[in-house]
């Protein structure tokens, strides 16, 4: 996966299928602290500890009971080749925490990429889910939280063609008005 | 953005779509799913939910269901999308682009004839 915001959607998806009710996504981007991070927190069915050992390095035991892919681990490996870190706290029946963390202007941090498809493909792909989206930048703050949206439409699935158009240029609109400038691309000009 | 405002909008958006569904004759539910794993990802599912999704709203389908699932357990076929129209049984597309899934769109969703050469035969 190219985009980092790929992985966060991967990430995501693996809550969903821990049937989360209720899933909060920080994304931080901070040129002053030159920290680029996300937080994806959810309410799911959670890990023992044996099970997040196995899902953070694969090839650490030979249990196979349960499929487990390799997004993680190579989010992971991503994440400390650019001077950042990997976490997954967890616990039975609780849920889940997982933080990610690059340094910014790391010459092999990955892109974010698009952010914006990230959100509308969770929120709309699984409307069972109560989904609070956040994005912090220097600029300032955007959250989406879906339960007003849901609430309005009463019953009016997310997928209806006028809603889809709204969803869309709320988040669009919403992370543009605070994404940070590249610097190098200002240089470039 | 003025959010009390944006959600007044939306009301209005509600509104629209209940009268639409009104009019409408109950035309038996479609649904698509697509296959949103770790693999389906990495080959693109996003791009591929996105694609239908721009479809709906560029034709106005209103009865279209659309929602992603995990793995579909056939990661060579990736990006994979499942086509459920009323009754039927469910149709399964393999390695779906978004010009592919603009096709089954049209040709499947709208027109009611499945995009055979993308079938994957159970």
């Amino acid at each position: 996966m190219r985009e980092l915001a790929l992985h966060l959607l991967d990430i995501a998806e693996n809550s969903i299928s821990a049937r989360a009710k209720n899933i909060t996504i920080t994304v931080t981007e901070s040129l002053v602290e030159d920290r680029l991070r996300f937080v994806v927190e959810d309410d799911g069915s959670g890990m023992s500890p044996e099970m997040i050992a196995k899902v953070v390095d694969p090839f650490v035991t030979s249990r196979t009971t349960r499929k487990v892919g390799l997004g993680i681990p190579l989010l992971k490996a991503a994440a400390e080749a650019s001077n950042g870190f990997f976490k997954l706290q967890s616990q039975p029946g609780k849920g889940t925490v997982v933080e990610v963390e690059f340094q910014r202007s790391h010459i092999d941090r990955m892109p974010l990429g698009d952010l914006a498809s990230t959100f509308i493909t969770l929120l709309i792909g699984s409307p069972e889910v109560h989904w609070v989206l956040n994005y912090i930048t220097d600029n300032g703050s955007y959250t989406f939280d879906d339960e007003p949206v849901k609430a309005v439409l009463d019953g009016v699935p997310l997928c209806e063609p006028s809603v889809i158009a709204y969803i869309r240029q709320e988040i669009r609109e919403g992370i543009q008005a605070i994404q940070p400038t590249e610097p190098s691309l200002i240089l470039a000009k | 953005m003025d959010k009390v405002k944006s959600l007044e909008d939306l009301k209005k958006l509600r509104e629209e779509a209940l009268q639409k569904r009104k009019i409408k004759a109950t035309s038996g539910q479609i649904e698509i799913i697509v296959g949103m794993g770790t693999v389906g990802i990495a080959a693109g599912a996003r791009e591929t939910l996105k694609a239908i999704l721009d479809m709906i709203e560029k034709e106005n389908l209103s009865d279209v269901i659309v929602r992603q699932t995990g793995n579909i357990g056939l990661d060579s076929w990736e990006p994979i999308v499942q086509v459920v129209v009323g009754d039927s049984p469910k149709v399964t597309y393999g390695k779906v682009n978004p010009e592919i899934a603009r096709r089954i769109v049209s040709e499947h969703v709208m027109g009611g004839t499945p995009v055979k050469q993308f079938v994957i035969e159970a």
